[in-house]
Order: structure tokens, then C-alpha cells, then sequence
């Protein structure tokens, strides 16, 4: 594994870019799918539409074509200037947000319904209903659907290299390239990769049972 | 009378199934042709690698599928056209015998991307690749290069009212130049221009559009491909027109395999000689506007490292390929 060590300094850069791609995107998808999350739940009909709208066509959506279409098509076409990284932020983030709003959606459905009634009847408005008692018993329970969707987000953000952005696996494809061996170099962007999800499936383990109720 | 109208469907499909079989006489006059040519096809001696392709009956090719004018494979017909794909034919035909416009089943092309040629020659998934392939010293550690067959230049592609880049010089920092992901132009950019910021794309279809979006402020690979985009775009591109490397493109093969490599770079020299080579240019890069060469590049009879160590398939063996002795002398 000479390629690996002799680069690490380029691996460890591509895995920084990772790093930052995927907190930044997931803390933006976290908030923007919560949002559509409650859209989807709200008893405002326009409101849903728009949720389960967004839903379907983001989600459905392979995030290679987004990522083209939005950079070669929707930004010269709206006449936007943007910066790479920021219109590759936002292609993830409004990706990864329609799994994260089904995972919370699902984890809203789970609470009991009569907690949404005594909420209601206390004179809480729909917002604060949804924001004080819902999600944060939903939201314990959907800390592993979550944990997925981060370590999904982790290995995703490689198709950044489609708008030329660096990350772990545009180092390993630049370093195959200079060094003419292609599958040690690949191979050494796949175990950086585990040494960021494997720790990401432990956190999210570990943030599981902390948040978990006493029962 | 009633009783025999069903007849009318009848008779009016056996006419058109005899019509179906009087079509499908031509073709066996044309598969017969080729049969004729095989027997007038060379022999080679048993063992060879060309004794191998023509007893497998056909030639396997890797060839890139979206380089406009050197091997593009064409949505219409889903036939691979271009330069690259020409000058396989043309030995293709050295094999078999016959022609190259009716090879027909005798050649397969399949797509092998930049960073998978070496691997498809080692593993043996193609003879040959035909791939706008750079002969250099780093890939004849893996592979033999036969050629070269056209000798290519990185050059410049900028807006039509852009002066300020005037040559790679002028790549300076804040500058940013467009190529195609982990390929030798864009690796050269990275040598020669350092300070300027490189993007790389999957082709340069995409980087090309980044330009005409402004974008990227250059676009930089082999002159040939960037004719064709100024040819298809006459009104807004152009060329800067200072080549600042050479990119001769060879045809790869099997490390080691010298009879092979004789023999594909006798056929290029009787390609040169005969006008086909000629032929192929002008009817594919030269209908992009790329001048065809007064005369073709001679070909390179260096001599090879030797045969390649045995295939490793484990990632252990793949690296100690790397210490192969590196013995490559280039000659000529």
C-alpha cells in the first residue's frame, strides 16, 4: 500500500472535503426535511401538497442527474453565479432533506396520537403541538433512520466530482491517475471511507441509547 | 366464393415472405464475400496473437465513445465513428482480410473510459485499444504501445473575445482552465500551469459549455478535439493556436506481445503508404476542420520491458507490479 502512504497528506485533504460536504449538507437537510416533514403532517392543504410534491420529485430523482442539472442547466439558465461548493451543498442537502423528511414523517407517525389531541386541547396551536410534544418523542425514534441516511450522505457526496469539487474520491481517482494504479489507490479512498462511516455508525449508536427513554 | 377469400391473406404473405427471402439472398452474397476474404485473409504463424484473433473470428477494441471525431459512438445508427475507430478497422483488415466498410461482426468496440485502459488490456478484455491512447513511459510499464498513428498537441480553447490567454503561460493564478477528469491534458495542465485552478468534468462537451457559461475561462486538451467544438461553435469559441505538448496517440496492447506490435506497425506503415490512413483522416477528423498532417508520424519500434508480470488480481499484487524493473528505453 506504498500509493496510500505516500499520499496520505492527499487522502487526508480528500477526507476533510468529505467531512465538511457531508456535516454541512446534513445539518441543512436536517432542518430543511423537518420542515417538509411538518409540512406533510400540516392540516393546511397547500402545505402538504408542496411537502409530498417536493418529496417526489427530489427523492426520485438520481442525485447524478441533479447534480448536473443543476449546475450545466438551472444555474446558467436562471443567469445564478455560484460558487462550486455552495451549489454542491445544495444539491445534497435538498437531496438528502426528502429522505430526511420520510424518516421524520415516519417518526411523527409513530407518536400516539393522543398526544397530538392533549396537546390540542391544552390550546397549543398546530406549530407548537408539532415543535414541543411530537418531535421530540419523534424524533428518538428516528435517530437510526437518520444515522443511515448520514453514512448514505457520507459515500453520496462523492458525486461532487461531477462539478469537479474535491472530495475522498476525486483524491483516490487523481492519485490512480498519477501513479498509473488505478485499484490500490481506489482501494485506499474506500478504507478513508470506513474510517468515516464505520465511527458514523457507532455515534449513532451511542446518540440512540443516550437519547432513548427511560422505560 | 366466400370460402376461398381467406385465401387473398395467404397468398399475399407467402408473396411477401418469398419477397423477405429474396432480400435476404443479397446478404448471403455479402456473407459469402467475406468468406472469400478470409480465404484470401494472411496466415500468421500458430501461437500468434493474430493466429488467436482469427481463429476467435473477431477483433475486440477498446475505443472511447464521446471524443467527436476520433471515436464517438453516434445515438442514431449506435455505430462508434471517428478516427480512433478507423484506423482499428484498418487492422482489423490486416487480419481478415476484405475491407474495411463490411468487417461487420469481425470488430467489437467497447467503451473503455481513460482510467480503465490498462486494466482491460491486462485482463485481456480487449486486443487492442484505440483510445486517443498518449504513449508514455508510466503506461509502458503496464502495457506496449505500437504507433504512433497521429500526432496530437494540447493546445487552448477560450471565448472568441477573450485576450488576455495567449498560451499556457498565460495560465496563471486565479485563471480557471477546464479538462476531463484523471486525463493526460488535464495532468499536464497540473504540471505546466500549477498556479491555475483546474476543473475537471467526465467530458469536454460539459467543460465546453462551461466556458460558453463563463464559467471556466479555458478549456485546454489535444487540438483535435477542440477543433470540433470551435467548428460546431465557429461564432463564440477559438483556439489560441500555440500547442505546448505532444501527444503522440499509439495503439495498446498486451505488454511484451513484440510479434503483435511488429505486426500492427508494419499494417500502420502499409496504411501509410497505401492512402488509407489518409482516407480515414479525411473522412473523420478532417470533416471537423482538422487539417490532415502532410505527412503521418512514424511509427516507434522501441524495445518493450518485456512480457508483464503474471496478472495479480489481489490488491498485495497489483502494488508489487510497481516493482517490476523499469527497463523501458525509448528508441527512434
Amino acid at each position: 500500500m506504498n500509493i496510500v502512504l505516500d499520499n496520505f497528506d492527499a487522502y487526508l485533504a480528500g477526507m476533510i472535503d468529505t467531512i465538511v460536504l457531508t456535516l454541512v449538507s446534513f445539518a441543512l437537510a436536517f432542518v430543511v426535511g423537518t420542515i417538509v416533514a411538518g409540512f406533510r403532517v400540516s392540516p393546511v392543504p397547500p402545505l402538504r401538497a408542496v411537502g409530498t410534491a417536493y418529496v417526489t420529485i427530489v427523492r426520485n430523482t438520481p442525485l447524478a442527474v441533479s447534480m448536473v442539472l443543476f449546475w450545466f442547466g438551472l444555474l446558467p439558465a436562471l443567469g445564478i453565479s455560484l460558487s462550486r461548493f455552495w451549489a454542491g451543498i445544495i444539491v445534497l442537502t435538498t437531496y438528502t432533506a426528502s429522505f430526511v423528511a420520510e424518516a421524520v414523517r415516519a417518526g411523527i407517525n409513530s407518536v400516539a396520537v393522543g398526544q397530538a389531541e392533549a396537546g390540542r386541547s391544552l390550546g397549543l396551536t398546530f406549530p407548537a403541538t408539532l415543535g414541543q410534544i411530537i418531535l421530540p418523542q419523534a424524533m428518538r425514534t428516528v435517530v437510526q433512520p437518520l444515522g443511515s441516511i448520514f453514512i448514505a450522505l457520507i459515500k453520496n457526496s462523492a458525486l461532487v466530482t461531477i462539478i469537479s469539487l474535491p472530495n475522498l474520491t476525486k483524491t483516490g481517482e487523481a492519485i490512480g491517475t498519477a501513479t498509473v494504479q488505478f485499484f490500490p489507490a481506489l482501494l485506499g479512498a474506500g478504507v478513508a471511507y470506513l474510517l468515516l462511516t464505520l465511527p458514523s455508525g457507532a455515534a449513532v449508536g451511542w446518540i440512540e441509547r443516550k437519547v432513548a427513554f427511560r422505560r | 366464393m366466400k370460402k376461398q377469400r381467406w385465401l387473398i391473406p395467404i397468398v399475399l404473405l407467402t408473396v411477401a415472405l418469398m419477397g423477405v427471402a429474396c432480400g435476404n439472398d443479397d446478404s448471403p452474397t455479402v456473407g459469402g464475400d467475406t468468406t472469400d476474404n478470409t480465404s484470401d485473409a494472411p496466415s500468421f504463424a500458430a501461437g500468434s496473437t493474430m493466429a488467436a484473433i482469427q481463429a476467435k473470428g473477431k477483433i475486440v477494441v477498446g475505443s472511447k465513445f464521446d471524443q467527436p471525431g476520433l471515436g464517438q459512438k453516434n445515438p442514431l445508427t449506435n455505430q462508434v465513428e471517428g478516427f480512433d475507430v478507423e484506423i482499428a478497422k484498418l487492422i482489423a483488415v490486416g487480419i481478415f482480410g476484405g475491407d474495411a466498410s463490411d468487417l461487420g461482426n469481425k470488430i467489437e468496440f467497447i467503451e473503455t473510459p481513460t482510467p480503465v485502459r490498462e486494466t482491460v488490456i491486462e485482463q485481456g478484455t480487449v486486443d487492442i485499444v484505440v483510445a486517443t491512447y498518449t504513449i508514455n513511459d508510466a503506461r509502458k510499464q503496464r502495457i506496449d504501445f505500437a504507433g504512433p498513428y497521429y500526432l496530437a498537441g494540447q493546445d487552448i480553447m477560450v471565448k472568441k473575445d477573450n485576450t488576455a490567454i495567449t498560451g499556457v503561460e498565460s495560465l496563471v493564478s486565479g485563471v480557471t482552465v477546464c479538462s476531463v477528469r484523471n486525463s493526460t491534458p488535464a495532468g499536464r495542465i497540473k504540471e505546466r500551469a500549477p498556479e491555475a485552478t483546474l476543473i475537471e468534468y467526465d467530458t469536454y462537451s460539459q467543460c465546453k459549455d462551461d466556458l460558453l457559461n463563463g464559467n471556466v475561462d479555458a478549456v485546454s486538451t489535444d487540438n483535435s478535439i477542440l477543433l470540433g467544438f470551435v467548428a460546431a461553435n465557429p461564432n463564440d469559441l477559438k483556439i489560441v493556436g500555440k500547442k505546448f505538448s505532444d501527444e503522440p496517440y499509439g495503439i495498446g496492447l498486451k505488454r511484451g506481445d513484440d510479434a503483435f506490435r511488429t505486426f500492427i506497425n508494419d499494417r500502420l506503415e502499409e496504411i501509410y503508404g497505401n492512402g488509407d490512413w489518409k482516407q480515414a483522416f479525411e473522412s473523420t477528423l478532417g470533416k471537423l476542420g482538422v487539417p490532415t498532417p502532410a505527412t503521418p508520424p512514424a511509427v516507434d519500434r522501441y524495445t518493450s520491458a518485456g512480457p508483464a508480470p503474471a496478472p495479480t488480481t489481489t490488491a498485495a499484487g497489483a502494488t508489487t507490479t510497481t516493482a517490476a524493473p523499469a527497463t523501458t528505453t525509448t528508441t527512434g
